[in-house]
């Protein structure tokens, strides 16, 4: 039905869709967890606090347990190399994800203070960590990272956790965190009323700021000091998946690329304005429209990192060679043909009773509601 | 290269851990989703509130253990690429859309709508919370479903072929893979024990409420429930998930073989061995005591054909290794370039074997060249050892039959309605709570150790899937996994059994034993 080159191409794209759609959903939960012990003054508000999320989170997650079942259907050896090179930095956002389904689910089954405010803080390491720990990720795969294959394909990393933890890199972290807490924030408003509302308004008006002055640095960063090698030979668009038959010769920057193609400037151009939006609507009005400009703006950002990424879906810094493209680095025609019939039959109705989750859940969370139903509520 | 031992054994033993971890919890999320169907099924039909309580009771223990079920499950997930590297390349094609199937059609229906079947009992009409719990029971099903056709493809790997221009498996029929008879068989045996193990737990609490002469309507309701879908899912688990799975494909051949410490190839149709002393070096099993004609009927189906014995299996595994040497040869003229037509049609005509070969590696950076002993060293290493085979099988097998007397002796006296008065049964029921996650760690023993060396049966050995890392980097991963596995399950423990303790009174509807009574519960 779709030659071997447009299924790759729609797989880079749906691969996207569901980066965004974990970024967009988990991305307030993520936020959420990480304010949840400075929002709540008392066990009450920390419980309406999680209640806001409480009957939605899990589903948000499998966003992110799609995301790992994609690259390793798609993309497997994206998912090999990725999964084995950073293989503490993966087992620390597996590690601090632990205090998330226990945090939310027994905090509130016991009375004592004790267990619950401890409960509160694994709550905040299961929201803060992974933010952090993926934008370090992300920062790490716009500089490169030093892989390489043998002649059986098998990967090799030659890097270590702290090398990863460069300047650059860090930056991305605290990005991939406020950014969190900034979407986090305007939902938690959203959801809220009264005290607890104020304070995620007040939240509101310092993270924006905080938020884009940081991500203009990095944009900044990534525009004049992070390079992309340069395709030199390939097989075709349409041969068999080998990363090792392709050839590279010197980098061009990422301010090429874009300038290639000077339609991809708006994605930036989403990502900067959604976020400058969301923070003034916020501020001023409408908090469900600032949470649409602030997942527009976040699409926009992701959709800049992907823009300038193509086609490499990672980069070697070691091995320029054997960096992967989506040209040299899916699955079998026949498998990625039927990964996509497997999307378009089931993304639809996944949406849709997602959708009607949060239809039926919808609503203010105060703690007077907790309160009368504190026997079955988070 | 050649990956050291302790690489391989570390990668095991972490994966042997985190997923026998992850299946004390499944089960009883499989057993327990149906279990509360049917509970909400009943209080929709009669509309008694006794069964609403029923459903939003052991609901709450269910939420206990699903929490734990998520946690652990996404560990596997990140498990495959950062520890199973070399495996994630050489089967994603395959392994991968099964997983991604999973995601898309299990994970995402019972994680998103478990939420309200907690929250949406005043948010939602009678008839739609019904289906709601519904379907979180069925998502929990086809989770089941695809990770075992996933399992399944690495017992019996069917409908999938290797690629010398990319270097690894690829899929060539997706309905091939789909219903892979070992998957099929694997997949009801498995559901099925989950269904018991959920059934063996209520059963059992209900028993001890009945014990302690509490709470009598909603025990004996319970009790009466998990009796009849006990009975009928351990019926099921040994009738349909017997040994039939065990003959498609070599590796299943020599596991069974293993199971029943069949050295040799016998006459049909097999007796089968009820009980014995296997001895791996003397290749013989000491003080057998045997049934005639049941192996031969019970594997085969028939009385005609052979049931293959250890010895004649490796015979057989010297042969493959020879050919994949071979196929092994043809692949380095392959990937140096010569992409003639002899040397592509000899590739074909030996890749099948080309695994086999694979196993050499072990030994060799050459495995065409491979010297005689490392043939038989490779060949020997087809063969698992048999008594851990052979005696945690018998063990499974125990549980399972003491388990369908207690089923059994149940659904009778609550037919008969003298159940809670059967002191003895209820006794035996409360200790039988830990039977079937025996059971069901054993039979996973018996499927996954019964299948070294390989990773992928025929296809790819466990010593080439691992990742290139370090060993400091496993005993990090490992030493985390030891402390948070740890304290989750002491505080899981905790929390079960004080809301056991607790029963429905947890629910605070003013109807149930401790709030009847005159003092004021602690919770």
């Amino acid at each position: 039905m779709f030659d071997y080159e447009t299924l790759r191409v729609i797989w880079w794209i749906f691969t996207g869709v569901v980066i965004i759609a974990f970024t967009l959903t988990s991305g307030f939960d993520f936020g959420i967890g990480a304010l949840l012990p400075f929002v709540g003054r008392n066990d009450l508000e920390r419980r309406a606090v999680i209640n806001t999320i409480g009957g939605t989170w899990e589903g948000n997650q499998v966003w992110l347990v799609l995301l790992g079942g994609a690259l390793f259907a798609v993309w497997p050896l994206v998912y090999a190399t990725l999964f084995s090179g950073l293989y503490i930095a993966m087992l620390l956002v597996l590690f601090a994800l632990f205090f998330r389904p226990a945090g939310f689910d027994y905090r509130s089954k016991l009375e004592d203070p004790r267990w619950r405010n401890a409960w509160d803080w694994g709550l905040f390491i299961g929201g803060a960590v992974p933010p952090i720990l993926l934008g370090v990720l992300v920062g790490n795969l716009v500089q490169g990272l030093p892989f390489h294959f043998d002649s059986d394909l098998r990967p090799y990393y030659s890097g270590s956790f702290f090398g990863l933890l460069n300047p650059f890199a860090l930056l991305c972290g605290v990005v991939g965190l406020l950014l969190c807490l900034f979407h986090g924030a305007i939902y938690l408003k959203l959801r809220t009323e009264g005290a607890l509302h104020e304070r995620a308004l007040n939240l509101m008006r310092v993270l924006g700021p905080a938020l884009l002055a940081t991500l203009a640095l990095a944009t900044l960063w990534v525009a004049y000091g992070t390079s992309l090698p340069e395709i030199a030979t390939m097989p075709g668009t349409d041969a068999a998946s080998n990363p090792l038959a392709k050839t590279v010769t010197n980098a061009h920057s990422w301010l090429d690329q874009f300038a290639a193609h000077p339609w991809m400037f708006a994605a930036p151009a989403v990502g900067f304005g959604g976020l400058l939006l969301a923070w003034r609507t916020a501020i001023t009005r409408n908090t469900g429209l600032a949470f649409v400009f602030s997942s527009l703006g976040i699409s926009g950002m992701l959709l800049s990192l992907g823009f300038g990424l193509f086609p490499y879906l990672l980069i070697s810094s070691s091995h320029p060679g054997h960096s992967l493209t989506i040209w040299d680095a899916s699955s079998s025609q026949f498998t990625l043909a039927l990964a996509f019939w497997i999307t378009v039959v089931f993304l639809p109705i996944v949406l849709t009773y997602t959708r009607w989750v949060y239809k039926v859940l919808w609503g203010s969370v105060t703690p007077e509601k907790v309160l009368n139903d504190q026997h079955t509520l988070y | 290269m050649i990956i050291g031992d302790e690489i391989v054994s570390l990668s095991r033993l972490q994966f042997g851990l985190t997923a026998m971890y992850h299946f004390l919890f499944v089960p009883l999320t499989l057993g327990m989703s149906f279990i509360l169907a049917i509970m909400e099924s009943v209080y929709v039909m009669t509309g008694k509130p006794v069964y609403k309580d029923m459903t939003k009771f052991w609901g709450k223990l269910f939420g206990i253990n699903f929490a734990m079920g998520v946690t652990t499950g996404i560990t596997l997930e990140f498990q495959f690429g950062t520890n199973w590297a070399y495996y994630s390349h050489y089967v994603g094609d395959i392994f991968g859309p099964i997983l991604a199937s999973e995601g898309w059609m299990a994970f995402f229906l019972e994680s998103t709508l478990v939420g309200l079947f907690f929250f949406g009992w005043d948010r939602l009409s009678k008839v739609q919370h019904l289906a709601v719990t519904w379907a979180v029971a069925f998502g929990t099903s086809f989770s089941a479903l695809w990770i075992l056709i996933a399992n399944g493809w690495m017992q019996h790997p069917v409908g999938s072929a290797f690629n010398y221009e990319t270097l690894r498996m690829e899929m060539q029929s997706f309905a091939d893979v789909f219903f892979n008879p070992v998957a099929q068989v694997k997949f009801v045996h498995t559901v099925a024990a989950g269904y018991v193990t959920g059934s063996m737990f209520v059963l059992g609490i209900s028993a001890w409420y009945l014990l302690q002469r509490r709470d009598l309507g909603f025990a004996r309701r319970s009790f009466s429930v998990a009796a009849g879908f006990g009975l009928a899912s351990v019926l099921s688990v040994i009738v349909l998930g017997d040994e039939s799975g065990y003959t498609s494909g070599e590796t299943q051949r020599i596991k069974l073989a293993a199971i029943e410490a069949e050295w040799e190839t016998h006459e049909p149709p097999a007796s089968f061995t009820v009980i014995g002393f296997p001895d791996q070096d003397a290749e013989k099993t000491h003080l057998a005591l045997k049934i005639p004609y049941a192996l031969g009927l019970i594997a085969t189906r028939s009385i005609d054909e052979p049931v293959l014995g250890i010895k004649d299996l490796r015979e057989d595994s010297t042969r493959r290794i020879r050919n994949g040497m071979i196929a092994y040869g043809e692949l380095a003229k392959l990937r140096a370039g010569d992409k003639s037509e002899a040397t592509r049609a000899r590739f074909d005509q030996h890749k099948v074997d080309l695994g086999y070969g694979l196993l050499l590696k072990k030994y060799t950076e050459e495995p065409a060249n491979a010297s005689e002993e490392m043939i038989r060293k490779a060949a020997a290493d087809t063969i698992p050892r048999v008594a851990p085979m052979f005696w945690v099988f018998r063990l499974m097998v125990a549980a399972g039959f003491t388990m369908l007397f207690v089923f059994a002796m149940s659904f009778y006296f609550c037919a008969t309605r003298v159940a809670d008065q059967k002191r003895w049964l209820l006794r035996l029921a409360v200790w039988c709570i830990p039977l079937p996650w025996i059971a069901s760690e054993a039979g996973w023993f018996v499927a996954e150790y019964g299948r070294q060396p390989w990773t992928i049966s025929g296809v790819l050995p466990t010593s080439m899937s691992v990742s290139s890392i370090s060993t400091e980097q496993l005993w990090f991963s490992i030493g985390g996994f030891l402390f948070f596995y740890t304290a989750l399950l002491v505080i899981e423990m905790y929390l079960m059994i004080k809301y056991i303790r607790l029963g429905p009174s947890s629910l605070h509807t003013g109807r149930y034993h401790f709030e009847t009574k005159a003092a004021a519960p602690a919770l």
